[in-house]
């Protein structure tokens, strides 16, 4: 009888956790979709998410290139067609690396921050005082984080596959024998509409997933189990939306892999 | 039970009415039938000893909190069951004071004090600025308007966090604790600070404080709060007389035996 209980008081919780967060999403969406826009916050955060993020992502997006481009070559050299290098870099970094590492990077370096931002005034009750001052914390607090990521995410998305093109052309044109005009010809040839649209509709998906698990953790930090306390409540639900906003990702770039696919 | 004898006062002038709240935490049952009124423009002081609910029960006042049992309307609301936009309404005639000052700590003391005039109104930045200084001022701190949370002392923090809920002159206040951590000046000028506004503003006051006798001063009603009832809820002077053998070791350890000989006088 008592596990039947634990498991109804589980299933419960998590139920009611996730009706918070969904209208946590709606309410953070109406809110960043409506003016008044708190511009000089999402410049703040554009900043913060968006061009402090621009180090790591060139970094990874360069040795992602130039690992494509080692691994590629060998492997292409065995068939005997080097030339298709291009393609192989460029679909894999459009398609598939690019939205899924900059996620990952960005939820490291910005989402931790967000949720650990958000938990620290749930917890210290600044986000009570807001509420009490009449104040809408969600747009407030959550609308510019929102908008900032939808627009900051796309964009490193892109600069990960541009930088990620050009590691692999380092490796397999200037160091390797793959030539100028047949490794941009094979990536101009291959890489589609079809498959910047999927890049793009990731990138869009993925800044909502992030955002949204990392800030909704925060602010919901008072209702998680274990209560959420003090610095260790903070670190232990930052560590949580680190790992359930990773994990989505990777569940939500399948979903969408055999969906449009 | 009435316990202030408030039966035939008319409902527009009830501010706050608490009937029969009740309240638990997990197992904890913390509020036990809590029945309270505060009517308009007056001052209620609500006392009690540390962890007895005095801040479960202001934060019921604010809507922050929902009660298990009973009701509690706030300004002709009941605050548990209109939506949050009729709440933010209700919030915009409060000014509310944290018992930990609850001051955003990203925010300079400054734009702290300024936020619900930048957020709610259109002043422009010249008149917010006036105002904000004029605030701080009221509270000393005109100096201290570029530093951060964290850069002041706790006293200081109390105090900004009392200029920030002044600063929309609102109609009802709620401070959690306005004067501990403060010396006895800075909590004299808090009281003076608090009567100036009041006779300015005609606000209604919900105040917790530790420091009984000298808040007494500033009541219109004092609220005992023990075993998880409103033990008394009384005009300071009979509340210093009451029988209630609750208040009345209350009253003895808060003001010593000076008010006893008083008592025994007014007995004879
Ligand atoms: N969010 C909460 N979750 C669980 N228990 C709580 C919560 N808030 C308050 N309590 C409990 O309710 C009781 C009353 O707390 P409250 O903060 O109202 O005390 P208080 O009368 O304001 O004390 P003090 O004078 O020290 O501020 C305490 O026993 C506390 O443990
Ligand atoms: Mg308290």
């Amino acid at each position: 009888m008592r596990i039947f209980k634990v498991i109804a008081e589980d299933f419960l919780f998590y139920m009611a956790m996730a009706g918070r967060m969904t209208i946590f999403f709606f309410r953070a969406i109406a809110a960043a979709a409506t003016p008044p826009y708190k511009i000089s916050e999402i410049i703040r955060q554009l900043d913060f998410i968006g061009a402090r993020s621009m180090f790591v992502i060139l970094f990874t997006g360069l040795f992602t290139g130039m690992v494509l481009g080692l691994q590629g070559y060998h492997l292409l050299k065995n068939y005997g067609s080097v030339a298709a290098l291009g393609a192989g870099v460029g679909l894999s970094l459009v398609r598939e690396l690019g939205p899924v590492l900059t996620c990952l990077m960005v939820i490291g370096r910005a989402g931790s921050a967000m949720c650990a931002e958000i938990g620290i005034m749930r917890n210290s009750e600044q986000i009570d005082a807001l509420e009490c001052m009449a104040i809408d914390p969600v747009r407030f607090l959550i609308a510019p984080k929102f908008i900032a990521t939808l627009i900051s995410v796309p964009l490193l998305i892109c600069i990960f596959g541009v930088i990620g093109i050009f590691g692999g052309y380092i490796v397999g044109v200037q160091i390797f024998d793959v030539s100028w005009g047949g490794y941009f010809q094979s990536l101009y040839d291959s890489v589609g509409w079809d498959d910047l649209r999927m890049g793009l509709w990731k990138s869009l998906v993925f800044s909502l997933l992030i955002v949204w698990i990392n800030t909704g953790k925060g602010y919901f930090l008072h209702m998680e189990r274990d209560g959420g306390f003090g610095a260790e409540g903070v670190s232990r639900a930052t560590t949580g939306a680190v790992v359930l906003s990773s994990v989505s990702i990777l569940v939500m770039d399948y979903l969408i892999n055999a969906l449009m696919i | 039970m009435k316990l202030d004898g408030s039966l035939y006062l008319s409902s527009e002038e009830i501010v706050i009415e608490f009937q029969g709240v009740e309240k638990s935490f997990g197992e904890q049952l913390v509020l036990d039938g809590i029945d309270l009124t505060v009517m308009k423009g007056e001052t209620l002081v609500i006392v009690g000893a540390s962890g007895q609910g005095k801040s479960v029960i202001l934060k019921h006042m604010l809507g922050l909190m929902s009660p298990d049992g009973g009701k509690v309307n706030v300004l002709g609301k009941d605050i548990t069951k209109i939506g949050r936009r009729e709440l933010t309404e209700v919030r915009k005639r409060f000014g509310v004071l944290f018992q930990n000052a609850a001051l955003l700590d990203s925010m300079s003391v400054f734009d702290n004090v300024a936020l619900p005039v930048r957020e709610r109104t259109d002043y422009t930045e010249g008149e917010i600025a006036k105002l904000v200084m004029d605030r701080l001022e009221m509270v000393d701190l005109e100096g201290a308007g570029d530093k951060y949370p964290a850069q002041l002392s706790g006293g200081m923090r109390k105090r900004a966090g009392l200029a920030r809920a002044l600063v929309l002159d609102p109609e009802v206040v709620f401070f959690d604790e306005p004067t501990t951590g403060l010396d006895v000046h800075k909590s004299n000028e808090i009281y003076r600070l608090f009567r100036k506004t009041r006779d300015r503003l005609g606000y209604t006051a919900v105040i917790v404080s530790h420091d009984a006798p000298k808040i007494f001063k500033l009541a219109d009603k004092v609220a005992l709060l023990a075993e998880k009832k409103i033990q008394v809820l009384l005009p300071p002077e009979k509340f210093q007389l009451c029988d209630n053998p609750t208040v009345r070791s209350f009253v003895l350890a808060t003001m010593g035996p000076v008010y006893d000989s008083a008592r025994e006088e007014v007995m004879a």
